[in-house]
């Protein structure tokens, strides 16, 4: 093809770790992508050797940004070995940590992350621009002034739960360390309560309950054309959305993985117009593009290999897995509308990952109320010497998943499966491309372009976590 | 970048600029700093004159953008007043720095590290992976994390004059940072320990404040997660032993570690991820704690702690066991 050429695009920021994204580009599209995860650290094998309890040390420092959902998923794989079951009340606080962490994550994303592309120099003309920028501007926008703030506050949960964020070890196999009393009771409903005033004046200019009913793409639509552009960053966002047909771009597998979180959202799989039960048996991690010669052993000189990360499939396939794989499996009639066939797109994601917050803080609200000051929060839970286990759990980003083997009192085995790993995995033994790679094709680039806009809206989409993609 | 109309505590001429690089890192740190100060690392530093030449989760610019500025930063074109630097070096595989490729460069970050920081006024080490090597440098260390100033060469002393500042931790508190950079943007220097730790939070242990006190005093122990007595002689609490003032500021508004029911792993310590003994469990010899205060005689800390343990009163030693008040402390009866 004429005008054919390659872009390496890094250093990609605003990703949560290292990216670099090659483009084989022509006639003004990508024609192949290749995703590269250029940075290991080696948790798998920090981790052999030692004793199982201190994996709920080590696993939450794989990553600093989805760290309980890392110590969540360590304690229930060795929940899994002990056999042991969380009292209601250790329940109740795991997931309020859990999902505080979960909402947290997606309004980062979206402000600081996300958001702030639309303020590119490319997008001056745009009837919205004005507004994008007073808004979302790096660093210095109004409502990363308004909303960091937010969520610092809302993080005051994790204070007084976790005793901080991130890196706790309040996350036990058997529940939490950490009891709320009376009136600590009181004070995370104040701290809810302050958080959902914040999203419902500033983030979304309705009320959770509003947004949390959006039930089509007609209401969605609705919704957003009842009131002007600029009331509310979502509807802002909509309207973005809108002018750039963003409905059509980063088009994914059409493939959603979840493994299920808080009653709220199921496990499974859905592909193919159904929803099928989830068979973790059924994952592998193909090892043919990735710098490894064993799942943890790296091998930097590896003939066509091109990422540190591996290449997980379900049944042979690769699987989006994020909050938009979390409605899909919960068959949300939104999320439904916004795929259509063609899979998951840029706007579904962001979307879906805001409608979820409104779900999350509502969620929040009714399960605090629901802990019993005095019940138990822990039970002790006793490991055998040898033994299996297997922690899933959903991250912000999606499907993550612990797998572990106990010998003589000690780990031999750890392996880890996180959101990004799934979305931003490189092709596999037979060359079908992972997630991104695939919702890359097609992306726009307009001539002079060194790192295409339209490229760094389908990689950011995903809010993808490379420190966890690694490990 | 604007800066919003506040007021400024220091009134400078030119901002104290701050380029930031994630080496073998969990992002925790900058996770942390997100919250500092209830207003976000970008305001928090705002108020002494600090502004982010470049932060790999906060700034616009990606691809050749961002490249731009890094080239600028490693050949002295731009003002760099700080590096800082969040996470391990790594240096593996053989020596080559390859775990860690600064993307679109084909480069080793290790070497970028080295050509800014040798411009840099100061070089400061985010958290305990940056100052010490932290978990990447775990027992196996596959990837050959080092800290920073090993990286750097163990004489380095930035342009400032100042060796590695190491605010370490893991992750640490927001407030260790900015308070650390202001220093430097005030007043030039910050006052080091032994280590590079700055003393502002090195000079105090965990253990100052701890909400445990009066468990801690009788030595009415816990014995399972979820009790509410002290740490120290079952669970693994290295609060005696660790610097910080963790329990004289608030974490995240509200907590601490201890304060969250578990045990301090002195994690703004060299070596801290490899323990004695598990990290939950204290490890003992003969039944006594190997671990106790570093500036304490053993002798007498143990008949101390017998005496206490003889006089613990039954409420203290009542809630030690429970995961919630069960005995309130008694109250004298009303004056007639």
């Amino acid at each position: 093809m004429s005008n054919a050429k390659r872009l390496i695009v890094g250093p990609f920021n605003r990703v949560e770790g290292d990216l670099e994204v090659t483009l084989d580009i022509s006639a003004g599209q990508v024609q192949t992508a290749r995703v590269t995860a250029p940075m290991y650290r080696g948790f798998e094998r920090i981790l052999v050797g030692r004793p199982p309890e201190d994996a709920l040390v080590v696993a939450p420092r794989i990553c600093g940004i989805c760290s309980v959902s890392q110590s969540v998923a360590a304690a229930r794989a060795l929940a899994s070995v002990a056999q042991v079951r969380l009292p209601e009340n250790g329940r109740l606080l795991t997931d309020l940590m859990l999902a505080c962490e979960n909402a947290a994550d997606h309004l980062t994303h979206f402000v600081l992350f996300f958001m702030p592309d639309f303020v590119r120099p490319v997008y001056a003309g745009r009837p919205w621009f004005a507004a994008a920028e007073r808004r979302f501007a790096a660093m210095n926008g109004e409502a990363s002034r308004q909303l960091v703030p937010a969520r610092a506050r809302f993080l005051h949960l994790m204070g007084l739960l976790a005793g901080k964020w991130p890196h706790s070890l309040a996350i036990q196999p058997g529940g939490v360390t950490k009891a709320a009393d009376s009136g600590e009771r009181i004070r995370l409903l104040g701290i809810l309560a302050d958080f959902r005033r914040q999203l419902e004046q500033v983030l979304f200019a309705d009320s959770l309950e509003a947004v949390a009913a959006l039930c089509s793409r007609a209401a969605l639509d609705a919704w957003a054309d009842k009131a002007p552009a600029d009331h509310g960053d979502f509807r802002l966002f909509l309207h973005i959305a809108r002018d750039l047909g963003l409905d059509h771009s980063g088009r994914g597998p059409d493939r959603f993985l979840s493994h299920g979180s808080f009653g709220l959202f199921p496990a499974g799989l859905a592909a193919d117009g159904q929803v099928r039960a989830f068979d973790p048996a059924q994952v592998h991690e193909d090892l043919t593009h990735a710098w490894m010669d064993s799942p943890s052993r790296p091998d930097a000189d590896k003939q066509g290999a091109y990422s540190w990360c591996k290449a997980p499939r379900l049944d042979g396939r690769s699987v989006e897995t994020g909050a938009l794989a979390r409605a899909m499996v919960a068959a949300d009639p939104l999320a439904r509308d916004l795929c259509g066939k063609g899979g998951g797109s840029v706007e579904a994601r962001v979307v879906a990952r805001l409608v979820e917050l409104a779900k999350l803080v509502v969620a929040m609200e009714d399960w605090t109320k629901q802990i019993r000051p005095g019940d138990a929060i822990c039970e002790e839970a006793p490991l055998p010497l040898h033994g299996h286990g297997l922690g899933l759990v959903e991250a912000a980003r999606g499907a993550l998943s612990h797998r572990l083997d106990l010998d003589g009192g000690r780990i031999r085995d750890y392996a880890i499966i996180a959101p990004t790993t799934w979305n931003f995995s490189p092709r596999d033994s037979l060359g079908n491309p992972g997630p991104l790679e695939q919702a890359l094709q097609g992306a726009a680039v307009m001539d002079g372009e060194t790192t295409p806009v339209a490229v760094q809206h389908i990689v950011r989409s995903f809010d993808p976590c490379m420190a966890c993609t690694v490990h | 970048m604007r800066h919003g109309g506040q007021p400024k505590l220091a009134a400078m001429s030119e901002p104290f600029s701050i380029l930031w690089l994630q080496a073998g890192s969990c992002g925790g740190c900058t996770m942390s700093m997100l919250a500092a100060d209830d207003v976000g690392l970008v305001h928090a530093l705002d108020r002494f004159g600090i502004r982010l030449l470049w932060h790999p989760s906060l700034s616009a610019e990606c691809g050749a953008e961002a490249l731009a500025i890094l080239e600028d930063a490693a050949s002295g074109r731009v003002k760099v007043d700080a590096l800082c630097v969040e996470g391990a070096a790594l240096t593996g595989p053989d020596g080559s720095g390859r775990f860690q490729i600064l993307s679109g460069t084909g480069q080793p970050l290790t070497q970028w590290i080295k050509a800014i920081a040798a411009h840099a006024r100061h070089v400061v080490a985010v958290g305990s992976c940056a100052a010490f090597g932290g978990f990447p440098a775990a027992e196996a260390n596959p990837t050959e994390a080092v800290a920073l100033q090993s990286l750097l060469g163990t004489d380095f002393h930035a342009l400032g004059g100042l060796p590695v500042i190491n605010v370490a931790g893991c992750a640490p508190h927001p407030g260790w940072l900015v308070e650390s950079l202001a220093e430097l943007a005030l007043s030039g220097t910050c006052a080091l320990d032994s280590l590079g730790r700055p003393r502002a939070f090195a000079d105090h242990l965990a253990h100052h404040g701890c909400g445990r006190n009066e468990f801690y005093e009788f030595k009415a122990s816990a014995a399972r997660p979820s009790d509410r007595g002290c740490l120290m002689e079952n669970l693994g609490c290295k609060a005696t032993q660790a610097p910080g003032d963790c329990n004289i500021r608030r974490w995240n508004g509200y907590g601490s570690c201890t304060d969250a029911g578990y045990a301090c792993i002195n994690c703004t310590s060299p070596d801290f991820q490899d323990p004695e003994a598990p990290f939950a469990e204290t490890a003992k010899i003969a039944g006594i704690p190997v671990g106790l205060p570093v500036d304490m005689p053993k002798a007498w800390f143990v008949a101390l702690a017998a005496l206490s343990k003889s006089a613990t009163p039954k409420r203290v030693r009542a809630n030690s066991h429970a995961d919630h008040v069960i005995v309130p402390p008694a109250r004298l009866p009303p004056k007639p």
